[in-house]
């Protein structure tokens, strides 16, 4: 109960930036749909980053085959203390299990695959295969 | 994270780096109420302990958090582009009945903890009824 009306927040200009990707009130995450995902290339290698705060390293899954990347994990709802059922009166995060498939241009090597988490960002190195690879060529003049 | 602001894969900025937008986006937010504080968690992915404002004044609580682009967007060779990077920023209004001398707050795995405890008048009290 809010008797005194605490929290009225001033959002409503802003509403229209929270896009299609929002699980929102609670929810569990939309399938496919969650992370959101930036993806950019060099000749070496693709990166990706996420944002996924809330989870713990340890809670996320990342495989390789070929050209796909499957990003799983899971984010804990907001714990209650001893006993208590928390009441809530905005419930916007999403919780629970999530999985994103995402489909890289060419090959990557699996073996290779580097990931860190921090503050909630989650990078992703993943080195093209081999093959794939842009070469360099070097043309010799006579 | 939903600060979702999509552009066109392989769109190219044709400003100059010096007018570069810098975007700010709504956090999303858990309140919970408990016997003794409200909390509020907000997501902040990307922002660090050091670049967070938070601060409590005539009655609104502001949560700001600076948030410096990640990629050079100007070097940097994009494939698929789902959301921005930008400054958090939103502010709530709060009636009486925060004891805000007692606000106070943690930062951990991009989400924002934030604790306000209730002031005195504002706790429910079990009230005990005696029998005589």
């Amino acid at each position: 109960m809010f008797p005194m009306a605490v929290f009225n927040d001033f959002r409503r200009e802003m509403d229209r930036v929270l896009g299609a990707f929002s699980p929102g009130n609670g929810r569990p995450f939309r399938e496919g749909l969650y992370p959101p995902v930036n993806v950019w290339e060099d000749g070496e290698a693709f990166y990706l980053e996420a944002e996924i705060p809330g989870v713990d390293m340890k809670d996320i899954d990342l495989e390789v085959v070929g050209n796909e990347l499957t990003i799983k994990g899971r984010r804990e709802p907001v714990a209650g203390s001893e006993g208590e059922r928390p009441t809530f009166h905005r419930r916007e995060r999403g919780v629970g299990e999530f999985s994103r498939v995402v489909m890289l241009p060419t090959d990557v090597n699996p073996d290779k695959v580097e990931a860190t988490l921090r503050d909630g960002v989650l990078t992703i190195t993943l080195p093209k295969a081999e093959r794939v690879k842009a070469r360099k060529i070097t043309v010799k003049t006579n | 994270m939903t600060t979702t602001a999509i552009r066109q894969p392989g769109s190219k900025e044709t400003q100059p780096a010096t007018a570069r937008r810098h975007w700010t986006f709504v956090p999303v937010v858990d309140i919970v109420e408990r016997a003794d504080e409200w909390l509020v968690y907000a997501d902040l992915p990307g922002a660090t302990v050091d670049n967070i404002d938070i601060n409590f004044e005539r009655g609104v609580l502001t949560l700001h958090a600076g948030v410096q682009s990640r990629q050079d967007e100007n070097k940097t060779n994009f494939v698929l582009r789902e959301y921005g990077v930008g400054d958090f920023h939103r502010s709530f209004e709060i009636g009486e009945g925060v004891d805000a001398d007692r606000i106070h707050a943690e930062f951990n795995r991009g989400v924002l903890t934030l604790h306000l405890p209730k002031s005195e008048f504002a706790k429910s009290r079990k009230i005990q009824i005696r029998t005589k």
